[in-house]
């Protein structure tokens, strides 16, 4: 990783403590997964990726911002990457996934908030993640309140926009949400000096909406009877396709998929006949959050599926294509993405319906419903999907932790007596 | 052949025996310590002691400390093991179970036979018999005497469920010079308030619970449940050992 440290020092990062991150993240990475056996051949580029993560991507957004390009930071799903790529500009995740970053957040944000939005602030303000010091821009979205005021924090360090996602899913809704992605467009063009045009945007939903494609194709193979990927490495898969670029993305998710559909014709498998599979329902897992995957699958269980943000609602459904005109192409993406049933919508029975279609599409043995600590809104939701699935005969674990490793033993024992349960 | 259930948990590691017809033939109970490794090793000197040769003899593991006995065939949790020990216990296929243990609490549902639903507290020891074992502590007394005096006791509640909290609100009420029947009982009423309402997400009204884990043997903390969860609590001193007889019934399932 040397040859970066340049790169990191003009981003004006803190390179000691820095230091302290890269020497963690490859420990945890063997232990997690480079222990496991079998893996696809394809998970070497995921492998590459990590091994080099703060590294290669963001050497190659410096590039693209000599040559002009301008890098926009986004933490939500909601955020329409089409509309970005349109104006010849480039979108980054950047939700925290590390309690590495948790200390730094704090010393700003309440410690009632969640890990997640306490990661994301922390990794801005400690300067220890290069994707942070990159962008150029960040959106920000109106999905919880510790969102929004945490924009105003960061916003305070760095260009802010925020969207204000609609709370409900009325006609009325839909024609706001447009709005706010025609107001969200006219952003993009004035920061990156490109106007948007109907070709462009099309252009920029195709390619969008291959990225999902190739994304479903390795989850479609998750639903085989032998699964031939873990879930572990599918979550990767998942985490990792915030960051890349989204062509490259589509190619190596397809490549991946053409192994795993190869794996299903051969019967090869990653886990044993008969190993319970595992969907896992709730809030979002940001790279480098492993922590409950590899609790499973250290288990005895196979996670087959994750109904999350960094899971099925990121490529689940399509944008309409071939609209003639931009505001019929604004309406399309506006659709596509109100179709996401996140939490912070009311009524939210869309997501109830997807998860028990969910649990029975990937042959769910059982469904474990994770809420990250303080996110009110996926807890508050999980006792109307705790009580669905029940009443669907599914048996369900529900569990509330965050980014530190304290409670790993208490886990390891409520998973391990649920995976029992199973039989 | 005999079939060995051991259960290591936060504050006390349980054994029990059962023999080739699967009755209990012998129980031992002693403090965890430090180590759940030694625990485990004294424990094999005692039963080696009684004439039985826990290399020899099917030997399941459970609680916390399952990973820590080297010569146990088997660990599982000790949700399935109580379990399966308190449905021996009551003679019966259904039951909903409260176990407080030393760090934590569980409620667990079973039907057939079977677990079909369990909560475990999070990661707090609110509820739990370390909760009364650090305010019995404070008060000079052991746990089984403050229960005792709770029953005379009253008028008097804790408000915090932090143990550090809970630990000065009770050195504030012996400062201003509270009866200490009085706190003993705010103690109690404290632990049983929140085991009710955590099981009020499983229990029924009126239904019936079986209690394990180490506060059994407290007739007072038995009433004040039932009051609590206006149910019958049904109780024994055995259900003490409800985790390490689940573990020997398991053990009597497998073949060396």
């Amino acid at each position: 990783m040397a040859n970066y440290v340049e790169m990191w020092k003009e981003l004006g990062m803190d390179l000691e403590n820095h230091d302290n991150l890269c020497a963690v993240l490859p420990v945890a990475y063997g232990d997690v997964y480079l222990s496991q056996e079998n893996r696809p051949e394809g998970m070497a580029f995921w492998d590459m990726v990590v091994a080099d993560i703060h590294g290669i991507r963001p050497a190659e957004l410096i590039e693209a911002q000599k040559n002009g390009q301008k890098v926009f930071g986004t933490f939500c799903v909601y955020v329409p990457d089409e509309v970005v790529i349109a104006a010849n500009g480039i979108v980054t995740g950047l939700c925290g996934g590390s309690q590495f970053w948790v200390p730094d957040g704090e010393a700003v944000l309440p410690k009632g908030t969640c890990p997640l939005i306490k990661a994301s602030v922390g990794a801005r303000l400690g300067k220890t993640c290069p994707f942070f010091r990159i962008a150029d821009m960040y959106v920000g979205e109106t999905t919880c309140d510790g969102k929004k005021k945490a924009w105003e924090i960061l916003g305070t360090d760095v260009p802010m926009h925020v969207m204000d996602i609609p709370q409900m899913k009325r006609e009325k809704d839909i024609v706001k949400w447009t709005e706010e992605i025609k107001d969200f467009a006219a952003i993009v063009e004035k920061v990156t000096g490109k106007e948007i045009t109907a070709e462009s945007l099309e252009a920029a939903i195709k390619l969008i909406n291959e990225k999902r494609k190739a994304m479903a194709r390795v989850y479609e193979a998750r639903k085989a009877e032998n699964i031939p990927i873990s879930g572990k490495d599918a979550l990767l898969m998942s985490q990792i396709a915030f960051f890349d670029d989204p062509a490259r993305c589509a190619m190596m998710c397809n490549k991946l998929a053409d192994e795993l559909e190869q794996r299903i014709a051969d019967g090869v498998s990653v886990f044993p006949a008969g190993t319970k599979r595992i969907m896992l329902t709730g809030t979002p897992m940001a790279i480098p959050n492993w922590k409950l995957h590899h609790i499973i699958e250290t288990s005895g269980a196979a996670v087959v599926c994750e109904e999350t943000c960094t899971g099925t609602r990121y490529f689940e459904g399509q944008v309409e294509e071939g609209k003639a005109t931009l505001d019929e192409q604004y309406r399309a993406i506006a659709e596509r993405y109100m179709g996401i049933n996140c939490a912070c919508f009311t009524p939210n029975s869309g997501r109830v319906d997807d998860i028990i279609r969910l649990a029975k599409e990937y042959k769910v043995d059982g469904v474990i419903d994770v809420n990250l600590k303080f996110c009110c809104l996926y807890d508050t939701e999980g006792y109307t999907v705790e009580a669905a699935l029940k009443e669907a005969g599914i048996p369900v674990l529900g569990i509330e932790t965050d980014y530190a490793d304290e409670d790993s033993e208490q886990l390891k024992t409520r998973i391990e007596a649920f995976i029992e349960m199973l039989g | 052949m005999n079939y060995i259930g051991i259960d290591i948990g936060s504050t006390c590691a349980k054994v029990v025996v059962l023999d080739e017809q699967k009755n209990v033939c012998l129980e031992m109970v002693q403090p965890t310590g430090w180590s759940s490794v030694d625990t485990a090793e004294e424990i094999k000197k005692k039963l080696l002691a009684e004439g039985i040769d826990p290399d020899a003899s099917p030997c399941v593991a459970t609680g916390y400390g399952r990973v820590s006995v080297p010569y146990a065939n088997k660990m599982i949790t000790e949700i399935t093991c109580h379990a399966m020990g308190a449905l021996k216990i009551n003679h019966s296929q259904d039951a909903l179970v409260i176990d407080i243990g030393g760090q934590d609490t569980k409620i667990i549902r079973i039907e057939e036979g079977m677990v079909k639903d369990f909560i475990m507290n999070d990661k707090c020891s609110a509820g739990t018999g370390r909760f009364l074992e650090v305010m019995a502590n404070s008060m000079g007394m052991r746990p089984d005497e403050l229960c005792t005096l709770a029953e005379t006791g009253g008028g008097v509640t804790i408000s915090s469920m932090c143990t550090v909290f809970a630990e000065s609100e009770v050195i504030s009420l012996i400062g201003r010079g509270e009866p200490k029947e009085n706190i003993a009982f705010a103690v109690v009423d404290s632990i049983v308030s929140k085991v009710a309402s955590q099981a009020s997400r499983l229990h029924e009204k009126g239904e019936a619970v079986c209690l394990t884990g180490g506060l059994c043997d407290c007739e007072y903390v038995c009433k004040a449940l039932e009051k609590k969860l206006q149910s019958q609590v049904i109780t024994s001193p055995q259900a003490r050992y409800a985790g390490a007889l689940g573990a020997a019934l398991a053990a009597a399932k497998i073949k060396l």
